[in-house]
């Protein structure tokens, strides 16, 4: 083996080492790494008491609730498998929905509802003009 | 396949030839990927319809997209021409990585701070650590790190092997930032458009496409630029050391 093919291979295989090496940090920090718990998570592993985390997961329809002071919000996220009731005071950013995804930032209390400091919006992949997104928003958003 | 590739770098690794190809690129990638980002923009602000979640905010893509996709590039280029230069010694290739460092850097802090303003309305926040807003920055950084190491290695008149040994390192970010978003939970979307499909609506994606070819066009014309500056001054320095040698 010349010394050019000794040096390609050990580039090849250090490239290779690098990537893998990327690869293998993402895995292993899947749990430490995560932005946000998810409703179904914080059920597995027990509830993150007593420190502030972030709860991530969809708004469920039909679940947000205005109390009558003007400022608290009631809603439940869900993440298909586990939802969690989610009570926050102050102002939500204007793509905070129903059916939508979102990001709360506070603290679970014990009996597994989850209070909210601070309300953050998640959108999703998807991108479409008013009228591919369907009727449906339009009337939604027509009759607010 | 490698000896069809392999003697047409060997070539092209030949200043003079390089030159008399890079020359006459130069001007027509760069005009080419303005005239395209030009259309493209122009297109995206007033040809395409606004989301119907994010409204007007959603036409930051057309930079965001293709300043992210080049940060990327940016580093597996220089990750490549390193990698060429460590086995080939062609000191054309370190040519290359360098001249790729800054380009790269730009688009990378571009593709930040489009996201950080779409971020404030879309979001409701400027910035979080997610992993990949961080991994991205991280990215920003280890560019800034390259810049600082290939400087002080010519200044110090090292061989180059260093700072090549470090553009191979810095590819273990890339497999981060390109699947945090799949395998973490992050405030950032998934990916939205693949080889095979996309989910942004093709009323919306077409100007990507004119922004995207053109701001990589505009990439490699500025890399060819960089690294005629740096053949040009080597060339310069090497006959003022003979002048004052004489």
């Amino acid at each position: 083996m010349t010394a050019k093919n000794q040096r390609l291979t050990l580039v090849l295989l250090a490239l290779a080492a690098m990537v893998g090496a990327g690869l293998l940090a993402l895995s292993a920090l899947r749990d430490q790494a995560s932005f946000f718990y998810a409703p179904s998570d914080a059920r597995r592993d027990g509830l993150p008491l007593g420190r502030e985390v972030r709860l991530g997961g969809m708004v469920q329809a039909g679940s947000i609730v205005r109390a009558a002071d003007g400022v608290t919000i009631r809603f439940v996220v869900g993440d298909g498998l586990a939802t969690t009731p989610v009570t926050f005071r102050g102002i939500a950013p204007d793509l905070f929905r129903e059916r939508s995804g979102v990001v709360a930032e506070g603290h679970f209390n014990p009996d597994g509802s989850f209070t909210a400091t601070n309300l953050l919006a998640k959108h999703d992949e998807k991108y479409m003009p008013p009228q591919v997104a369907g009727a449906m928003h339009e009337t939604k958003t027509l009759t607010k | 396949m490698t000896r069809t590739i392999v003697p047409s770098l060997h070539a092209l690794a030949n200043p003079a030839r390089f030159l008399r190809i890079a020359r006459p690129l130069t001007p027509v990638l760069t005009l080419a990927g303005l005239a395209l980002l030009a259309f493209g923009s122009w297109a995206g602000l007033t040809r395409t319809p606004a989301d119907y979640l994010q409204g007007e905010t959603v036409r930051i893509l057309y930079v965001h997209v293709p300043a992210a996709w080049l940060g990327m590039v940016g580093w597996s280029g220089l990750a490549v021409a390193s990698a060429a230069f460590l086995i080939w010694r062609h000191p054309l290739a370190q040519i290359a990585a360098r001249a790729i460092a800054v380009p790269g850097a730009t688009f990378a802090a571009i593709c930040l701070v489009t996201g950080a303003i779409w971020g404030r309305p879309t979001w409701g926040t400027w910035w979080q650590w997610d992993g990949r807003l961080t991994s991205m920055l991280l990215l920003f950084f280890v560019y800034c790190g390259y810049m600082a190491l290939a400087r002080a290695d010519a200044d110090r008149g090292g061989d180059g092997r260093i700072p090549a040994l470090y553009g191979i390192a810095g590819t273990v970010l890339l497999p981060v930032i390109r699947y945090s978003v799949v395998w973490w939970n992050t405030l950032h979307q998934g990916p939205s458009i693949s080889l095979t499909r996309s989910s942004i609506d093709a009323s919306i994606l077409w100007p990507l496409g004119f922004t995207g070819i053109g701001a990589t066009l505009l990439f490699a014309g500025i890399v060819l630029m960089r690294m005629r500056m740096i053949l040009a001054r080597t060339k310069a320095e090497a006959r003022m050391r003979r002048m004052a040698r004489a």
